[in-house]
Order: structure tokens, then C-alpha cells, then sequence
């Protein structure tokens, strides 16, 4: 995966808006007309100010929320007159999801919920794809621990399996929404590390929703959105120590 | 196919066992007082039709009731017509021997017993009794009504004089084997006969009036030579009875009558009994399936948020909606399987422990309609929850608690 063309696109929206209520006296419109673009490469965070419209960004970059107006265009496809079984098939394959709160299920062991993505798009796991599961577990320092349920698990354990998870499919874009925000510092900056090391090996987008700022800091790039407009598109000092490459 | 879907339905349901398990019990409980209840009414009305059809032919056939004629009257004139309906005199079936010989060829008919029966009077001594008697062809008249086997004293005989009389008359007229039986068919025709056998059919009407002796002795004594007043035919189904009869009647412009139409109140007994039977189960099975449908709406409510991450990594609409069928019709399947195992027990119970009135045969065909309507029933009652899961906005879902 690493050999992919680093500059290849991802992910681009074109003159993004999202209401809500629409039609109704209650009506909001949180994106104001979004343009922007992700490659393959990019290590990306997306701050700003609650109600500022970063989760909803995110579900709609995500395919769980459709746009009001304007274009997404996912690994070149536009997504705005796909139906939801089409949506749903893509979002499956090309994107990864983790979220704030770790979100296993609780009724499958560690190692079933990362099969999870696979097996809902082709039923019964193969041999490489369980032995690929394991090996993402074993990245995630998780060896040993893969027929545990969610609960016998520490919540930075579970966070991990959730990063296992949304990587499985091998997706192209990877989503978070706080993903340390409910971990300890060092638990956080395991799973931080572990996006670092995936953007890298398999040559997959990262986009991270998240308000802490030593996070942000160490990410590539960093997008700041206010009051559900882009203020700010900046790329960070890629030579923060914490992700120094080769 | 539909791998990921079997498997999330079984994890969920192994996961909250405790609903399950009582879901599970209460379906068993409903499947096991249908497939009870249904065994013993199916039961004890093929019980009653038996006993009901062990001393009576499925269709009797007489010669049609005699009728006035009344000759029409003139064009243009009205007429009113003062009728007394006319008396039926005991009247021989005519050209009974080729009517028999139709009947025999007839379909669905197994047995045809021509008889000549009616009214005389046993005497002897100071006692009287007025019987019914039958003459009867005894070779033919088995294959009707099996006398042998209610036999009870002597032995099955009849023709040169011998009669074989029911049980409470040779009672009444103090009788055993071998005594002489005076017989009286009025207007002086009299004659004696031997006491051969004595038979009891379990019915009071018949063992205390019937008299069986030979065909030729009954047509003298009621004065009818040569005549057979009423036929007597088995069929092979005896639910067809009805259908048997009108074409019968149709066919020979005689009078013929099945036994559901003998038995009508009866029939309307047994009729009213199934629909209150088939009440009940419709009931008892609508409250498995509102029962079923509100453990899957919980459980819908209680993976709100499992649901929204399932469809956040990639699962369809469609699939959500089969998981929760799936369910369902597991629900249904595995509960009508352990009630009709229960339903089996409790009727295996009754036919050795309880009250041996009657044996209730269990047809393989019930518990097995019994499951494929109980799963259906799952999958039925699953659907709207079931619905509400694919519906699940994935956004809203996450964000529940």
C-alpha cells in the first residue's frame, strides 16, 4: 500500500452545504458552502469550536448524512445521486470510522468486531481476512486478547479495537471523531501513534476531529472550520518529533 | 448467503439470553395448548363421529315420499288447493336388486346393504314390546354395521327361523339363548322364531327394539314379499358422504340421506366446537406474535446505538431488517419446536393417565404445521420492528444512549 501515488485524491467536496429543519420555521443551515480536498497522503485534523459544524462535517464526509447542496466526490465518484444502498456498499469499502465513545458491539469478541466490515459486506470471513484482523490487532498490541467480549477490555483497549476495525477494510479514508478524547495521555498517544503508522503503511487519509491541541499540533495539516466555514487550511511542521519518518 | 446476517441475529439473541429464554417459553407455552387442544377436540370428535358411524350406514337410501298430484289448472283460472298430505305407507324400494347392483359399481362406495325394515311387536306371554325389525342380508349388513363383534351371547345367525335381538329387548321379555320369540306384523301375520344370538351395539334405541332375522321372514311378516324397504351404504370417506348422497339421489331419483344430514344437529355440534377451538388458536397465537413482536421492539430500542455503528461500517438496510427477521422467525421456530414436543407430552400424558375416555392420535402433520405457522408468525410479528431497525437514521442512531 505504501507504493500508492501519494498525490492521489481521496476525498473532495465542492460548494458543501448542510440545514437541517429545512423547510420548517427551525431551519439552519450549519455548512456554508465547503470546498475541499483530501489525498492519500494527508494527515489531517479538523478543529474549531463546538457547533462549529465539525461532526457534521464528518458524518457527511462519512455518507451517514447526505448534503443539502453541493458535491462529494469519494475516490472520484459523486456521491449526491447515489442511493442508500450505494452509499451504504461504499461507505463500507472505502471508509473507516472511529468514534468517541470505543462503539463494539457488545454480543461479538474483539477479534469478531473487527471482522465486522467484512463480514456485512461478504458474509463469512476468509482465511487471509481473519489472519489480517489478527495481524491489526497485533499492531494494536492487542495479541492474545482477541475472543475477549468489549467489557473485559480497558477503554484504551477497546479504542483500539475500534482503530483495528476501522482499518480492516483496508479503507482509503480513515474518520475519527475524538478518538482520545475519552482516554487517558497515554493511551491517547498510543492511538495517535497508530493512525500515524496506518497514514504511512497502507496509504490511507486520515481525517481527525479533535480538540486537543497537542494532537493537532502533531498532525500534517490542519483545518479549522468556524461557524460551519473553512477559516483556515494550513499545513504543520511535518518534522514534529512525535511523527518523524525515516 | 446472508452469513453476517445469521450470525448477528444469534449473537444478539445468545446475548440477551434472559429474554430470550422467556420469549421462548411463552411461544412454547401458546404452540403447546394449540397443538393440545387441537389433538384432543381432532380427538374426541373423530371419537363421537365413530361411535356415531359404528351403528349407522354413512348414506340410507328409501324409496321417495309418495306425493299428491295435483292436476294444474286451466289457463286463466285460479285455483286453491286444500291438501291433505298423504300418509307413507311402508313401501319396497322398486327394482331394488339392480339399484344394489348400480351402487355397487358406484366410486367411493364400499358396502351396499339392502333391507327391509319396520314395525311389529315381540310377545311372550303377558309381555309386549313393539321392535323394529330388519331383515337383512348378514353377509352384506357386516360390512355396514360389524354385528359380530357386538355380539354378546350365542352366535350370529339369522335365516330358517332364527333371529338375533338386542340385549335390553331379550332383557324386557326375559330371554336368553334359544328361547322362542313371538313376532307379531299385525293384521294376523305372526310367526315364532329361535333366540340365536343377542348383540349389544352400546346404543339404548337400537338394543332394546332391534330384531334381525332373515330377509324373507321380515318381507312376509310385514306383508311386503320380495321388498327392501331401505339401502344402507358405506363409503370410503366419510366426509364425501353428503357429496355421495346428492349424486346417488340424482342418479336414481330415489330418497338419499347421509349421515351428516341424519346427524345435523350433531354435525353443528361438532362444527361449533372446531370454530371455538380454532378461536382459541387464533388467540393464543395472536398473543405469541404481539409477545414476539414486543421483545423485538425492545431489543430494537435497547441496539439503537449498535445498530447506527452497523450501518456506519457498511451494513444495508436490507440486512438490518433480515437480522431482525431472522429472529423472529428463530423465535418462532425454536418455541413451536419445544411447545410441540410439550403439546406431544401432555397428550401422551392424557392417553395414559387421564381419564381414557377416548385415545387422542397425534398426526406427525400437526406439530409440523404448527412450526411452519409459528415461524411464520415470527417473521410476521418481527417485521415492524424489524422495519423500524433498517430505518434507523445511522447519524441519530450513534448519538443514542
Amino acid at each position: 500500500m505504501s507504493e500508492h501515488d501519494k498525490r492521489e485524491e481521496v476525498l473532495r467536496l465542492e460548494g458543501l452545504r448542510k440545514s437541517y429543519n429545512i423547510g420548517k420555521p427551525t431551519e439552519v443551515e450549519v455548512l456554508h458552502g465547503l470546498d475541499l480536498c483530501l489525498q492519500r497522503s494527508d494527515f489531517a485534523a479538523l478543529v474549531g469550536a463546538s457547533g462549529s459544524g465539525k461532526s457534521t462535517l464528518l458524518n457527511v464526509i462519512g455518507l451517514l448524512d447526505r448534503p443539502t447542496a453541493g458535491e462529494l466526490y469519494l475516490l472520484g465518484d459523486a456521491t449526491s445521486s447515489m442511493d442508500d444502498e450505494r452509499r451504504t456498499a461504499l461507505r463500507g469499502n472505502a471508509i473507516g470510522f472511529v468514534f468517541q465513545f470505543h462503539h463494539l458491539i457488545q454480543a461479538f469478541t474483539a477479534l469478531e468486531n473487527v471482522l465486522m466490515p467484512l463480514m456485512v459486506a461478504s458474509g463469512k470471513p476468509t482465511a487471509e481476512q481473519v489472519a489480517f484482523a489478527q495481524q491489526l490487532l497485533a499492531e494494536v498490541g492487542l495479541q492474545g486478547l482477541e475472543e475477549r467480549k468489549p467489557d473485559q477490555l480497558s477503554g484504551g483497549q477497546q479504542q483500539r479495537v475500534a482503530v483495528a476495525r476501522a482499518l480492516v477494510g483496508r479503507p482509503a479514508l480513515l474518520l475519527a471523531d475524538e478518538p482520545t478524547g475519552n482516554l487517558d495521555s497515554k493511551s491517547a498517544a498510543e492511538v495517535f501513534q497508530l493512525f500515524r503508522k496506518f497514514n504511512r503503511e497502507f496509504g490511507c487519509a486520515v481525517l481527525m476531529v479533535t480538540h486537543d491541541p497537542r494532537l493537532s499540533e502533531q498532525c500534517d495539516r490542519r483545518i479549522m472550520l468556524v461557524d460551519g466555514l473553512i477559516e483556515s487550511d494550513e499545513v504543520v511542521s511535518k518534522a514534529a518529533p512525535a511523527t518523524a519518518p525515516a | 448467503m446472508m452469513w453476517a446476517e445469521w450470525t448477528i441475529a444469534l449473537k444478539f439473541l445468545r446475548e440477551g439470553k434472559a429474554q430470550s429464554t422467556l420469549i421462548l417459553v411463552g411461544i412454547a407455552v401458546g404452540v403447546a395448548v394449540i397443538v393440545f387442544l387441537t389433538a384432543l377436540i381432532t380427538g374426541l370428535q373423530d371419537n363421537i363421529i365413530e361411535r356415531t358411524l359404528g351403528t349407522q350406514a354413512h348414506i340410507r337410501i328409501e324409496a321417495p315420499q309418495e306425493r299428491n298430484t295435483i292436476v294444474p289448472a286451466p289457463p286463466g283460472t285460479t285455483q286453491l288447493v286444500l291438501e291433505t298430505k298423504r300418509a307413507q305407507r311402508l313401501r319396497s324400494i322398486n327394482n331394488w336388486q339392480q339399484v344394489v347392483d348400480v351402487l355397487d359399481t358406484l366410486p367411493r362406495v364400499t358396502a351396499v346393504s339392502p333391507i327391509i325394515s319396520g314395525p311389529a311387536f315381540a310377545r311372550r306371554g303377558d309381555a309386549l314390546e313393539s321392535v323394529a325389525l330388519f331383515g337383512i342380508d348378514l353377509e352384506r349388513y357386516q360390512r355396514i354395521v360389524p354385528l359380530a363383534e357386538d355380539l354378546i351371547a350365542g352366535e350370529l345367525r339369522i335365516g330358517a327361523n332364527d333371529a338375533v335381538i338386542g340385549r335390553l329387548l331379550a332383557n324386557d321379555l326375559g330371554m336368553t339363548v334359544g328361547d322362542k320369540l313371538r313376532l307379531d306384523g299385525g293384521q294376523g301375520r305372526e310367526t315364532i322364531v329361535n333366540v340365536a344370538g343377542i348383540f349389544e351395539l352400546g346404543v339404548r334405541e337400537l338394543d332394546s327394539r332391534y330384531v334381525y332375522l332373515d330377509m324373507k321372514q321380515a318381507q312376509s311378516l310385514l306383508d311386503l314379499p320380495g321388498a327392501a324397504t331401505v339401502i344402507d351404504v358405506r363409503v370410503d370417506d366419510i366426509f364425501e358422504a353428503e357429496n355421495v348422497a346428492s349424486r346417488i339421489d340424482r342418479l336414481l331419483g330415489l330418497k338419499a340421506e347421509s349421515w351428516m344430514e341424519t346427524n345435523a344437529e350433531l354435525m353443528n355440534a361438532l362444527r361449533s366446537q372446531s370454530l371455538s377451538t380454532q378461536i382459541i388458536g387464533f388467540f393464543v397465537a395472536l398473543s405469541v406474535a404481539l409477545g414476539i413482536a414486543s421483545v423485538l421492539s425492545v431489543s430494537v430500542v435497547q441496539r439503537t446505538r449498535e445498530i447506527g455503528i452497523l450501518r456506519a461500517m457498511g451494513t444495508k438496510r436490507g440486512q438490518m431488517l433480515r437480522v431482525f427477521l431472522i429472529q423472529g422467525a428463530l423465535f418462532g421456530l425454536a418455541g413451536s419446536a419445544l411447545g410441540g414436543l410439550a403439546g406431544y407430552g401432555m397428550v401422551a400424558i392424557f392417553n395414559n393417565f387421564g381419564p381414557r375416555l377416548f385415545y387422542v392420535p397425534v398426526s406427525p402433520w400437526l406439530p409440523v404445521a404448527a412450526t411452519l405457522l409459528a415461524t411464520l408468525t415470527g417473521v410476521l410479528s418481527a417485521s415492524l420492528p424489524a422495519r423500524r431497525a433498517a430505518a434507523l437514521d445511522p447519524v441519530e442512531a450513534i448519538r443514542h444512549v
